[in-house]
């Protein structure tokens, strides 16, 4: 019997709710920024195969940028950024003053890659930090990781430490939106959240639920 | 892509294994520590292809596994698939890829540089059931779609950032 299976419904509301804390401090970072509305959706929490974790930002092939850090400390666990390539490239145009810059093709700048990585050290640090007081938790995130690449080979860099427990993942997925943009329906960036099957019981100890 | 006219691709899934015939093709998409292992046998036109995530079953900590998941059983499990499908595994050759480092940065877990391990794990079992090694792509960093077609024997790789090869 592994943890995962233990996990009641009182478990992923709690789970919903860190998604929720963390995801909004990332998301008023992101707008004051950029100065730009941004929203967030209420965040999934979801037990999904490995399969499924891919159709969650549109397939494993699909070419998106994506930031990924470790969390170690009291609670260990991988966090994604994952943007598609032409909203990285709006956030980072806007960033860096250069409507030229793409992730696309060979416009890429090393000022523009730095711009993004701090995009997302800024987002995560923020996350994890409401993470962090919420529960008050030790959490130290690694240096976030960037790459441009098909969704399947990122995601799956997260789910090596889960593999081994189970061939299911529960992952906390917030999605945000940028206001402004006429399609109102569709997902701007994605914040995943994978806990080491081992870190569910301190998260919960911590929140005073066993 | 690799397509004959009337074959179909067949699709593999992360973690998952399968076998095809010609016409057909067999892929897996978003390889990135993990790898990919075609085994076919020529004279057959019969191919079979294992999505592998990690080194050894021995890493489980659960009671039942899936096979698939692991270089060591993922590869019996194919041989065995393609031997009941009619082909004899003295005739099988392998080409492999994908074992990447889509992230580089320090860090002490061993999960970080699992494609590595991956791919030396996927050697040595190929090297226990004297299966050689015809072709392979691994290592780097760029993530790859691969497609194998039975009829030509040819594996077909497209990362996102070096374009499409065939080896």
């Amino acid at each position: 019997m592994n943890e995962i299976q233990k996990i009641t419904s009182l478990h992923l509301d709690i789970l919903k709710e860190i998604g929720n804390i963390g995801a909004a401090h990332a998301a008023t970072a992101l707008s004051s920024l950029l100065a730009r509305k941004i929203d967030m959706q209420v965040p999934k929490v979801e037990m999904v195969s490995f399969e499924e974790m891919m159709e969650l930002a549109g397939g494993a092939e699909t070419v998106v940028v994506g930031i990924f850090l470790r969390i170690e400390g009291d609670s260990e666990g991988s966090m994604f950024f994952i943007l598609p390539i032409e909203q990285a490239d709006r956030f980072i145009q806007s960033l860096i003053n250069d409507d030229q810059f793409s992730f696309s093709d060979g416009k890429l700048t090393e000022l523009g890659v730095s711009a993004m990585q701090e995009l997302g050290n800024i987002l995560s640090g923020s996350y994890l930090s409401a993470l962090s007081d919420f529960t008050g938790m030790k959490l130290y995130p690694t240096v976030p990781g960037l790459s441009v690449d098909m969704f399947g080979a990122i995601i799956s860099t997260g789910l090596i430490e889960i593999s081994e427990v189970s061939d299911q993942v529960i992952v906390i997925n917030t999605s945000i939106f940028e206001e402004g943009f006429d399609n109102r329906n569709e997902v701007h960036g994605h914040f995943f959240l994978l806990p080491d099957p081992d870190s569910f019981t301190s998260i919960f100890k911590a929140l005073g639920v066993s | 892509m690799i397509q004959s006219r009337t074959g179909q691709v067949i699709k593999v899934g992360i973690a998952q294994l399968d076998i095809v015939k010609m016409p057909d093709t067999i892929r897996t998409s978003g390889l990135g520590s993990c790898v990919g292992v075609v085994l076919y046998d020529e004279t057959k036109n019969i191919a079979g292809l294992v999505h592998i995530m990690l080194p050894d079953s021995s890493l489980a900590r659960t009671e039942t596994i899936n096979e698939a998941k692991f270089a060591n059983t993922g590869i019996k499990a194919l041989i065995d698939k393609l031997k009941l499908a009619g082909s004899q595994p003295s005739r099988l050759k392998a080409k492999i890829a994908g074992g990447a480092q889509m992230f580089k940065f320090t860090s002490d877990k061993d999960s970080m540089r699992i494609g590595p391990r991956n791919v030396e794990a996927v050697k040595n079992e190929l090297r226990k059931n004297n299966i050689p090694i015809i072709a392979e792509d691994t290592g780097g960093n760029s993530g790859r779609t691969i497609e194998f077609n039975p009829d030509t024997c040819l594996l077909n790789i497209r990362t996102v950032n070096q374009g499409v090869s065939e080896i």
